[in-house]
């Protein structure tokens, strides 16, 4: 029952020397509503996904998806789960040394689904690294098709070899592009 | 919480970031939620040549949950006070458990 009182507001029962050290080093963890001491913090709004994703909004992102889809488009909207809605979306198909641009309009993504949002640097966003080229997306397509089932097959026999070594492959054997 | 309120700690410091698909991003930690999702400016991407998309990235959002590791700087890490809140974050938790 003593240790109850462990991250209240200090009470007039007596104390172990060690409670009372925990008592003087507060400035990290659950400490109660009102921290002791520590360094100052900032704003807690400010540490919120709403916070975060509010400088995004209207901006030009690169959305990176959990099966490997890059869209590009302006962010709309979104919740604290990070649902998203992304307007003039254009997903941009690489392969190899090729890529090619889709159109392909408004998304609403599942937050789940979400890896990274990048922001677009709008004065770098038309240098393309020089090694790649752009191709109709039918090439790239067939490419792309070409390389993800070299991938499947060297990943499948990968986890087949771990497993039959007894470990578990990492994210419960989804694959994260 | 824990571990929300010790990345708070970190914020304006330059981390690498880890994400389950094996890319590596280092920037200065601007962010962090209840989800551990992180916002990091001014990124640099390593191996930038198997990521061409980032290339004309500055700034990003991480979300928690496709994050391996963080690396920190080794000197911004009080690991004693650390491991002092992670004791009291536990013994708080027990009493929990008791009442």
């Amino acid at each position: 029952m003593e240790r109850l009182s462990l991250n209240e507001s200090p009470a007039p029962a007596p104390r172990t020397p060690q409670q009372n050290q925990q008592f003087s080093q507060n400035a990290l963890g659950p400490a109660g509503p009102q921290p002791t001491g520590g360094p100052p913090q900032l704003p807690p709004q400010m540490f919120t996904t709403a916070a975060q994703l509010l400088d995004l909004t209207d901006k030009k992102l690169v959305l990176i998806l959990r099966d490997g889809r890059k869209l590009i488009g302006v962010l709309r909207s979104w919740d604290q789960f990070a649902n998203l809605v992304f307007q003039d979306t254009v997903e941009r198909v690489y392969a190899g040394q090729l890529y090619a641009d889709v159109p392909r309009g408004i998304f609403i993504v599942r937050g789940e689904n979400v890896l990274l949002l990048g922001e677009v640097d709008l004065d770098r966003e038309d240098d393309i690294p020089p090694t790649l080229t752009r191709a109709p997306f039918e090439e790239v397509f067939e490419l792309k098709k070409k390389e993800d089932a070299k991938r499947k097959t060297g990943d499948k026999k990968r986890y087949d070899e771990l497993q039959a070594l007894g470990f578990e492959p990492e994210h419960s054997g989804e694959i994260l592009f | 919480m824990l571990f929300f309120s010790f990345f708070k700690t970190l914020t304006n410091q330059t981390v690498t970031i880890e994400l389950k698909n094996d890319i590596r991003i280092r920037g200065i930690l601007k962010s962090v939620d209840q989800y551990l999702n992180i916002k990091l400016d001014d990124i640099e991407v390593l191996d930038l040549a198997k990521y061409p998309h980032l290339s004309s990235v500055k700034n990003m959002f991480i979300r928690g949950s496709v994050v391996r590791y963080v690396m920190l700087p080794r000197s911004e890490v009080d690991v004693g006070l650390l491991e002092d809140a992670t004791r009291r974050a536990e013994a708080a938790n027990q009493a929990g458990k008791a009442r």
